[in-house]
């Protein structure tokens, strides 16, 4: 008993007002299928009265999809199908109305006010940037509602801009001066095009107009040099990937393999042989990339195994010879890809979680593959490091890269060292692969691309010195991003490379060279 | 100066004398084949057009290796940036053909290449000046590469960069070059290099009379170059090469100044391989910047490599035996080629590091 009375309590509560504004909605709704004039003054009633099932009939209007039918009643058309805009009954088509730009000009305010009340928040958030263009005093007293109601932080922050562009324009003075603080913190190129437009209105506030513009210079300076920062570790982390497995078998073995680009390559085949090979099992496929790390290791290390027991070990100490040869592996590998797969890109999906942008703190836009690389190629450095410096196969390792023959008469077996070394650095560069399918083309020349800087990297680094090639690399990345701007991208590699020559000059050994008995060979 | 170096051990006398022969027998053979191009089309001893011209290209190349061969086979610098030397020089012979187009272009104009008015220039960059004339072109063939093989060199061996390094560096510098010269404002034709000449020295390119004169111009180069690297080679200074390659720090402890030396061999080598490069274009009809690929060079040391490293008959032996085993296998397995190629590098290094040359040492002591 108590329930029902509650019910009707209820009822009768909503009921009124929503029977009240049923008839505002609809009365004004009639207009739309008058002339241009009635047109327009229903567009601003259903825009004042702020009912969101204004919302869809007015964009159809607004793209003209709408139609009315003889009885009255309007359809909307929506891909080839129409139904009834206030029931949403399927319906067959009627005359579809026409607008005027007075009309077009109505709509976009109502559509903007209507927005704002939208329970979608990227609604709202399109509705405050299009009244941040319009800047029509009339939307003052709207958009101070919407703020006050508002929730969504992103939201909040554009709502606000926009209000203060549109106080801009108002006649209160005091108004003025608070939008051009809210417009200078909000640091935004848009900002500033608003501060300038406002400039040539207001000559009394010349002066804080300028003050703001200059703030925001100094804002989006800061904030294009910490982007460039940012591509600078990006592309020194990719460096770093691809010369990892270089500076363990060149830096620490010392032995020349051009092959390496190629490793990489196979590395990048690996994710996508993982890839399709998961399409049979849909509730694995998102996980393809981390699985095709492991699977990466795993094929390039097998083929480095393979490489140095079937043909490098018999040029020990002929680095030459081992050059041309291993040159001639390449080559190899990349036809037999070539045969397999075809000399066209292969597709690599990248995961949700690596794709769109994110925006850090200061308005700095970053994209999340990127962002992960760099946090792979740490991660794979770190492994690296911890690989040699606490794994028995790691102090076996530096053992025989000290003395060899010392090593041999203490019960190591050199030659398994050797290949193990050899296979170590070769799955690193696989695991550089699986990354660097996600930002470059995965085709059979792949590796060629990253050979001679990867070779850079580890002498000017310091051959032998892991944080060497990893201080290398960024320092690289981070000196051709920063040159690009006024260099251009090719000038800018050119000029890194010259800049390496010189180096060495300077520091024969590189940045880190090792001293003392190490550093004999 | 005395005592032997240890180097290539000589081949008995006999044997050498074969070799001589053979090599001799070779290169007269073709000097023949411009002169059996112009028998009639059903005689049996007739060769194509085809095979004169690809011929006159492995002369280029022949030069190229031997290029090679003095740096690397007798001073032990191996470079993997000589086709960027080869490529310099065929830039400024490129340049003297487009000069010589005039206003036989596609826009007619008389003083701009096409791709310098379809990109909107104005007028000759100054580093064009001069270019219209054959000798100054020629002079640059060998200016430009031993420029930049003595900047390079100098700042190498000066700082003691030497075996895998130093190849590294000039793989990284011919690589450099390629990038720059795909850029269309560095005004040498972007990737579409250079094209569609039309004569040398006032004989029009596609007769048979300039390409049997180019034909010769080549082996008269090719012959030349082996009697100056020959002559080097038996020299004190080719001596000293082979001391230099086999143990540096001796030789320069014996008070020989080795980075001057060795700066001399590859400065040398240089110009040579721009010469070959400057013969190689009006052949080919065509340069552009894929000429800089690093892979060209490593193929170019290849062919020295197969031939025979450290003897001069070993590099053209090298150059025509690979360039052949490629025209033709190119023609019929295109996909095969590069098995083959990378093959090669494998059997010669692992197998075979005398090369073919080394094949005549068999049962000879070491």
């Amino acid at each position: 008993m108590r329930r029902i009375l509650l019910l009707l309590i209820l009822l009768l509560l909503s009921a009124t007002p929503t029977a009240r504004a049923q008839d505002a909605f609809t009365a004004a709704l009639a207009g739309l299928s008058g002339g241009y004039g009635a047109q327009a003054e229903a567009v601003e009633r259903l825009g004042a009265l702020g009912d969101p099932r204004a919302l869809p009939i007015l964009q159809a209007l607004a793209e003209g999809h709408l139609q009315k039918r003889a009885d009255g009643a309007f359809l909307v058309e929506q891909g080839g199908t129409v139904r009834e805009a206030v029931s949403g009954a399927a319906a067959t088509a009627g005359e579809t109305i026409r607008i005027n730009n007075r009309v077009r000009a109505a709509l976009r305010g109502a559509l903007g006010r209507l927005q704002l009340v939208a329970p979608e928040a990227a609604q709202r958030l399109t509705a405050a940037d299009a009244l941040f263009r319009s800047r029509d005093a009339a939307n003052i007293p709207p958009l101070e509602q919407a703020l006050a109601r508002e929730t969504a932080p992103g939201v909040r922050d554009r709502l606000a801009l926009a209000l203060a562009a549109t106080r801009l324009g108002a006649p209160d003075a005091a108004a003025k001066r608070q939008g051009i603080e809210l417009l200078a913190e909000s640091g935004s190129a848009e900002a500033r095009a608003a501060l300038l437009e406002a400039r040539a209105a207001n000559p009394d506030l010349a002066g804080e107009i300028d003050a703001a513009v200059a703030a925001i210079d100094r804002q989006l300076e800061l904030r294009r040099i910490a982007e460039t920062v940012f591509q600078g570790l990006s592309l020194g982390s990719i460096l770093l990937l691809a010369a990892l497995g270089l500076a363990v078998t060149f830096g620490v073995m010392g032995v020349i393999n051009m092959a390496h680009g190629e490793m990489v390559m196979l590395g990048a085949y690996t994710t996508v042989v993982v890839q399709e090979a998961l399409r049979g099992i849909p509730w694995l496929l998102p996980w393809s990339l981390p699985l095709s790390v492991p699977a990466a290791f795993l094929v390039t290390a097998a083929v480095g195994v393979a490489l140095e027991r079937g043909l490098i070990r018999h040029l020990y100490g002929r680095p030459l010879e081992t050059l041309l040869m291993t040159f001639g592996v390449g080559m190899i590998l990349q036809q037999t890809v070539r045969l397999i797969f075809g000399a066209q890109n292969q597709e690599v999906t990248s995961p949700t979680w690596m794709q769109g942008t994110l925006t850090l703190p200061g308005g700095v836009i970053v994209t999340q593959n990127r962002l992960w690389i760099i946090l792979f190629g740490l991660l794979v450095l770190a492994l690296t490091i911890a690989a040699i410096r606490f794994t028995r196969f790691g102090l076996e390792m530096r053992a025989v890269v000290q003395n060899r023959r010392i090593a041999s008469t203490m019960g190591i077996r050199t030659g398994r060292v050797d290949a193990m070394t050899f296979a170590f650095g070769s799955g690193i560069a696989g695991m550089a692969g699986v990354a660097l399918s996600q930002i470059d083309n995965v085709s059979p020349n792949l590796g060629t691309g990253y050979i001679i800087d990867s070779f850079m990297v580890v002498v000017f680094g310091g051959v032998g010195s892991l944080a060497g090639t990893m201080i290398g690399a960024f320092t690289l990345g981070l000196v051709n991003k920063l040159l690009e701007p006024w260099a251009g991208a090719v000038l800018a590699k050119i000029a890194v490379l010259v800049g390496i020559m010189l180096f060495i000059q300077r520091r024969p050994k590189g940045l880190f060279a090792l001293k003392g008995r190490a550093a004999e060979p | 100066m005395s005592a032997t170096v240890t180097g290539a051990p000589r081949l008995r006398p006999s044997r050498a004398l074969i070799l001589r022969g053979l090599l001799l027998a070779g290169l007269a053979l073709l000097a023949l084949l411009p002169v059996l191009n112009r028998l009639p089309a059903d005689s049996a001893l007739y060769v194509s057009d085809f095979v004169v011209s690809v011929s006159g290209k492995w002369i280029c190349y022949a030069v190229l290796a031997l290029a090679i061969d003095l740096a690397w086979g007798y001073a032990g610098i191996l470079s993997l940036g000589h086709g960027a030397f080869f490529a310099l020089g065929g830039y400024a012979m490129g340049m003297h053909l487009m000069r010589l187009i005039g206003p036989r272009g596609v826009y007619g104009n008389p003083i701009l290449p096409d791709f310098m008015v379809f990109l909107g220039w104005k007028e000759l960059p100054w580093y064009w000046w001069g270019f219209s004339s054959f000798p100054f072109a020629l002079l640059m063939a060998l200016v430009v590469p031993g420029l930049l093989a003595g900047v390079v060199g100098y700042l190498a061996f000066r700082s003691r960069i030497t075996g895998v390094y130093f190849s590294i560096i000039t793989q990284a510098m011919t690589y450099a070059l390629m990038l720059a010269f795909f850029r269309n404002d560095m005004g040498f034709g972007g990737n579409n290099g250079f094209t569609d000449f039309k004569e040398l020295l006032g004989l029009p390119l596609n007769t048979a009379e300039a390409r049997a004169a180019l034909f010769y111009a080549a082996l008269a180069v090719l012959a030349g170059a082996l009697w100056l690297c020959r002559h080097i080679t038996r020299s004190k200074l080719g001596r000293v090469l082979v001391a230099v390659r086999d143990a540096e720090s001796r030789v320069r402890f014996l008070g020989y100044d080795t980075t001057h030396v060795k700066l001399a061999v590859f400065v040398l080598s240089a110009m040579l391989a721009g010469l070959a490069g400057a013969l190689y274009v009006p052949l080919t009809g065509i340069i552009n910047p894929g000429e800089f690929s690093p892979g060209n060079s490593i193929e170019a040391v290849i062919w020295v490599a197969v031939g025979g490293r450290g003897t001069l008959a070993g590099a053209l032996l090298g150059a025509f035996t690979v360039n052949a085993v490629k025209t033709w296998l190119t023609s019929f397995a295109p996909d095969l080629w590069l098995f083959v190629l990378g093959g090669l590098f494998i059997a010669v290094t692992l197998f075979l590091p005398r090369g073919l040359v080394g094949l005549l040492h068999k049962g000879e002591g070491r």
